[in-house]
């Protein structure tokens, strides 16, 4: 024990000489795992409060009743199936408003709901008295609660004047919902004896068949493994990790790096050890125990920084989040023991995995070695042509995937295979590329320089991939996020065709306001609008109710359209169905579809196709009027005004004044863009920072590599020096190899970068969000790129030029009298 | 939800519905908030007449309120049985009875059946006001979800039979015929039932002398069974002093024809409340005051941690009765929302016969 202990005392000792060294190797650690626990904490937030809502709400978790039209059902419906044996609880749903604020009014009945409805908000033993009995209690988020400027126990009024119940915190509760008894909520919600939904408990038993009791009105909705939140949201949360497992990677790029340089470094003494009778067994143990003792510590130190990613990104995250999909995710991060677990553990499998090469060569290690440099090149010569042939399959398998491939995984696959077959094939093309250079060279000192230069890539090839890797991965996303914000906002000035909107508080209020409007002159044209709510499979879908005005035929922008489009809408057999919709359902113009009405399906023929960016539902767009013929119960509160930009705040103002309208039901089209281009750019914050840790891990990679190098490569560069090339000449020489490798590996992650970008939008993008946008280069920021990963590799070579430019000419002599 | 809510059974279930009380908190205030002042609810007073089939009905102006059947049955091949129905009320507020969602009441089934080796049980709440649950005196109805006792004509009012009784859990169904040929019986002083030295009290009656017909399913396999039934319909507003922990009770139908009703309140400092009634072939009764009873549990069994005692030596010198009664199936455990014993037992001795034993707050 006590020799275990002496071992490695003296392995241990090498760190405190070299402690750039013992902090590339942590920081290389540390950064794999920070910015992998980093994304996987912000995952796991996001799914928890998926977990939340879907509880909450009864949501995809729970069986449910639904009505087949869509519309409410009478409560004697839950008493008859209760009779027949259903574990079914009444569900009442709809929308309140409170200082202006629209919120959602969720009506449960605490008695019957389902057990497994889970942390649903627990009324607890000693509230159902008072949740149930009048006045009751209004269960609300504390997020929601400090929105809304109240305190716990007020009872505040709606924004129609009635009184609500005193509002209770409920931690559990997802932001923006309010949660009373069913009986409250009816009579809030004005829908006497209806009810929403019932959702139908696990319990088994016997039940009478559904038709016997509800005829045709109900269907059954079976529940989901997945929530359709956590269904929505697969694609960023993929992207996430995505971007999470790359900077892993890279990060191990650095640890294998270092180990591979302490291991080099280490050789005298392990050799030492050996012959003063170490064991290999023994050695082996201990190189193992100080290896996975430094990973703990900087699995440790991984996590509190990846703690601190998490937190500072997850407000973007949230936003984009809520932006994407009206995901609702908490403020403030909590984590679970497991993730603990696991940060800690993938740092220890990551370094052990980054050692494999260093451990395998002391465990095979002589007792009696020299240093083969040339042996190894041999070496890594069989091993490049093995490495390009699975470079090869790689590729191969991608395209396969790309070409058979229908899923949102299969879209991430070819992304990876992509790259990783691009990474494995880059020191084969390095080589091409450098043998081709030396063949060309004539001088000397030049031939020297290519030949060298090939002698060094088996070395830097880790760095160079994962600088690939890392550009590559940032000309894709650089790609896509500036194709999607010119198209967003082209699209946006299209689909803002109004210079006004407007919602009124209800529909009295809604005709006092047109009235009003036609008496000013400013007003060009009043656009109501309207929308409606429907289910199609399942799925939510949004009816969008058009005005018939040119306002929109000039301006709305369509991807596909029939000659007669807008004139074949005013029939109200006809409609617009948006991107996402029809690639949904697989409809194209010409197409017709059956929408669920309240008085039976409708259906439409699809005369135009149009983008809809950043909605998480399904839309369909129809005339205003046919909408109120088949919708009558929607509110016609939404008003679309053309006016003079000029007469705009004017006419804003004296709206407020007038009819007390506030900056949550009145505004303008600049405002409204400006708010929904920083909710758009908000959503790819996230991707930016993590673009930015990438780039910076990766260059951190190649100063390691270039560090590790620079001591092994001494016995090649003192005869140079020892034939009377100045150390100055040597430095540049050097400086000028590592960066024209690395100007190759970015010229060639250029191309392997906007096949990324075309593989994002061309594929991952439909999947996830079933948009398709147009692909634009940006020559400007490809070159920005290019600028940057320049400079990044000359900060990472330069210390190690200084350092040899500064280099004691006893040092290279000692190169010819040293055995290393 | 149901589990996050404590609640009682039999005897007094309700109130823990509102007031979630269990365990320690239980005892002290009584068990499962029996023992809760009865402000705003009618009070338990000697000298009420009873009319039927009105008082088969809910009485809302009281707080709690039972309709509960046990029954003991025999199948084809000599195998015994029990099954057990109860429909509770409790109220969360007194006053005048709101519509819909508005009312006050709260109601809780309880039904099982038990097996020398099974005993299958479920639980089911419901809100008054909407049609989920409730009773009709006329003509007699009481149901909570699909379980249901209903009348059948011909109904006597005074003997509320017959009936027909029917629930079913996740792997247990019955579907029982109930008929009775006299009137039912009120216990305690013309239906005014005593249940402490305080005054504590509830209105009482029972019908023991239900035959039973019907067929009950265990993992669908049915079976064609007959047998005896007893009816308890209790009502009060605080039938418990705060100091009173739980209850045993015994109801019990002698091979020759007698019935024998006791129960047993345990006090906190040890002392115990016991009362009975021995009902005679013809419908003549008893009164068995604490000293006529004497009580003894002869075997426990372990159930979640509680010692159960599940067999009892019972003895009532004065009518020259001794007998030791010991369970169909010892583990006959309710794990609802809150946990008591109820099952099927056997007795012999100086007399001999079947009955039903429950008992809370262990």
């Amino acid at each position: 024990m006590s020799r275990l202990v002496w071992i490695l005392a003296v392995l241990l000792s090498h760190w405190r000489r070299h402690p750039m060294q013992l902090a590339t190797l942590l920081i290389g650690l540390i950064s794999a795992t920070a910015l992998w626990s980093g994304v996987q904490a912000l995952n796991l937030q996001a799914r928890t409060s998926y977990d939340r809502a879907a509880a909450t709400f009864g949501g995809a978790r729970t069986a449910m009743l639904v009505s087949r039209n869509s519309a409410t059902f009478p409560q004697q419906l839950f008493v008859d199936l209760r009779r027949a044996g259903w574990p079914v609880s009444p569900v009442v749903e709809g929308r309140i408003q409170i200082g202006g604020r629209s919120l959602r009014l969720l009506g449960i009945e605490p008695v019957t709901l389902p057990a497994e409805v889970g942390n649903a908000p627990a009324i607890g033993k000693a509230g159902l008295q008072s949740f149930v009995t009048p006045p009751g209690e209004m269960l609300v988020a504390p997020e929601t609660l400090s929105e809304l400027k109240l305190t716990e126990g007020v009872t505040p009024l709606a924004s129609d004047g009635t009184l609500l119940p005193p509002l209770r915190v409920q931690p559990q509760l997802v932001p923006d919902v309010l949660v009373v008894d069913i009986g409250i909520a009816q009579r809030l919600l004005k829908m006497p004896d209806q009810i929403s939904r019932l959702l139908v408990g696990k319990a088994k038993g016997r039940r009478a068949p559904l038709e016997n009791i509800a005829g045709d009105k109900l269907r059954l909705v079976e529940p989901d493994a997945e929530s359709d939140l956590e269904r929505l949201t697969d694609s960023f949360h993929l992207n996430l990790t995505a971007f999470g497992l790359l900077s892993f990677v890279v990060g191990l790029f650095i640890v294998n790096s270092a180990i591979g340089l302490a291991f080099e470094q280490r050789l005298p003494t392990l050799r030492t050890l050996r012959a003063c009778g170490v064991s290999a067994g023994m050695l082996n143990a201990v190189l193992l125990v100080e290896l996975v003792s430094l990973a703990l510590v900087a699995g440790i130190v991984g996590l509190v920084c990846g703690y601190l990613i998490a937190a500072s990104l997850l407000p973007d995250v949230a936003a984009s989040l809520r932006g994407l999909y009206g995901a609702q995710i908490p403020g403030h991060l909590t984590l679970k023991r497991e993730w603990w677990i696991a940060g800690i553990t993938i740092s220890v499998i990551g370094a052990l995995l980054a050692a494999t090469t260093s451990l395998l060569r002391a465990i095979r290690l002589p007792v009696l070695a020299a240093a083969q440099p040339y042996a190894w090149q041999q070496a890594q010569h069989r091993w490049l042509i093995f490495q390009s042939a699975l470079a090869l399959i790689v590729l191969a398998t991608g395209g396969g995937l790309l070409w058979y491939g229908d899923s949102l995984v299969s879209g991430f696959a070819v992304l990876a295979a992509l790259l990783l077959g691009a990474a494995l094939g880059l020191p084969a093309i390095l080589e091409r590329v450098l043998s081709l250079g030396q063949r060309s060279a004539h001088r000397p000192l030049a031939a020297w320089f290519w030949a060298d230069s090939r002698q060094q890539l088996s070395g830097l090839s880790l760095a160079l991939m994962a600088l690939l890797l890392a550009l590559a991965v940032n000309v894709g996303v650089g790609t896509m996020v500036e194709s999607f914000s010119r198209t967003f906002i082209i699209w946006l000035d299209g689909r803002l065709a109004a210079d006004v909107y407007l919602n009124a508080a209800d529909d009295t209020q809604a005709a006092e306001i047109r009235a009003w409007l036609r008496e000013r002159p400013e007003v060009a044209a009043i656009l109501p609008s309207g929308r409606a709510d429907t289910q199609i499979g399942g799925a939510p879908i949004e009816i969008l109710g058009l005005a018939d005005h040119a306002t929109y035929r000039d301006r709305w922008p369509l991807l596909q359209a029939s000659a007669t489009a807008w004139s074949r809408l005013r029939a109200g057999d006809a409609g617009f169905v948006s991107e996402q919709l029809a690639r949904r359902l697989k409809l194209g113009v010409g197409d017709s579809l059956d929408v669920p009405a309240p008085g039976g399906n409708w259906r439409l023929e699809v005369v135009g196709i149009y983008a809809d960016y950043g909605n998480p539902k399904g839309q369909i767009a129809v005339n205003i009027a046919a909408l109120t013929r088949r919708f009558p119960q929607i509110p016609l509160t939404r008003l679309g005004l053309r006016v003079a930009p000029a007469a705009v705040p004017a006419l804003i103002s004296s709206l407020q004044d007038k009819f007390g309208l506030d900056g949550r039901n009145l505004v303008d089209q600049a405002r409204l863009k400006a708010e929904s281009t920083r909710i758009f750019n908000r959503t790819f914050a996230v991707t930016a920072a993590l673009n930015t840790f990438t780039l910076g891990v990766a260059g951190i990679a190649l100063l390691t590599s270039l560090l590790t190098l620079g001591n092994s490569r001494l016995p090649q560069l003192a005869p140079l020096w020892a034939i009377g090339v100045t150390r100055r000449r040597l430095a540049a020489i050097e400086l000028a190899k590592t960066m024209s490798v690395a100007l190759i590996t970015t010229v060639l992650a250029l191309p392997l970068g906007l096949l990324v970008a075309w593989c994002l939008i061309a594929v991952v993008n439909v999947k996830a969000f079933g948009w398709r946008l147009p692909f634009h280069v940006f020559p400007l920021q490809l070159l920005e790129l290019v600028g940057v990963a320049m400079a990044a590799s000359l900060l990472a070579a330069l210390i190690p030029m200084i350092k040899l430019a500064r280099m004691q000419p006893a040092s290279l002599v000692k190169i010819f009298a040293d055995e290393r | 939800m149901n589990d996050k809510f404590a609640i009682s059974r039999r005897a007094f279930t309700g109130g823990a519905v509102v007031l979630g009380l269990g365990g320690k908190a239980a005892l002290a205030q009584g068990f499962a908030g029996l023992g809760m002042n009865g402000g705003g609810f009618a009070s338990v007073i000697p000298g009420k007449t009873f009319a039927f089939p009105a008082d088969h009905g809910p009485h809302p102006d009281y707080r709690i309120e039972w309709w509960y059947v046990t029954t003991n049955l025999m199948d084809a091949a000599g195998i015994a049985y029990g099954a057990q129905w109860t429909l509770f009320r409790q109220a969360m507020q007194p006053g005048a009875q709101q519509e819909g969602w508005a009312n006050q009441q709260i109601w809780m089934g309880h039904a099982a059946v038990t097996r020398a080796d099974t005993h299958r049980y479920s639980e089911t709440f419901a809100r008054g006001g909407v049609g989920q649950a409730g009773v009709e005196p006329k003509p007699f109805r009481a149901w909570i979800d699909s379980w249901q006792m209903r009348g059948l004509d011909p109904i006597g009012d005074d003997s509320i039979a017959p009936l027909e009784l029917t629930a079913s859990g996740t792997d247990f169904s019955y579907t029982l015929r109930l008929d009775a040929d006299r009137a039912l019986v009120l216990q305690g002083d013309g239906g005014y039932s005593k249940k402490s030295e305080r005054g504590q009290a509830s209105y009482y009656y029972s019908q023991p002398y239900f035959k039973v017909a019907g067929s009950i399913t265990i993992d669908d396999k049915p079976a064609q069974v007959t047998g005896r039934a007893w009816m308890d319909r209790e009502w009060s507003s605080q039938p418990l002093t705060s100091d009173q922990t739980g209850w045993d009770w015994l109801s019990l139908h002698l091979n020759e024809g007698e019935k024998l009703m006791l129960f047993r309140l345990r006090q906190a400092d040890g002392n115990n409340y016991r009362s009975g009634n021995w009902i005679l072939p013809a419908g003549k009764t008893e009164q068995l005051a604490s000293a006529d009873i004497e009580m003894t549990p002869t075997a426990f069994t372990e159930i979640e941690g509680r010692k159960i005692p599940v067999a009892w030596r019972i003895a009532i010198p004065r009518l020259a009765l001794s007998i030791e009664c010991s369970p169909l199936n010892a583990r006959s455990w309710m794990a609802t929302s809150f946990r008591y014993w109820e099952g099927p037992i056997s007795f012999r001795g100086s007399h001999g016969g079947v009955g039903y034993l429950e008992m809370t707050g262990y």
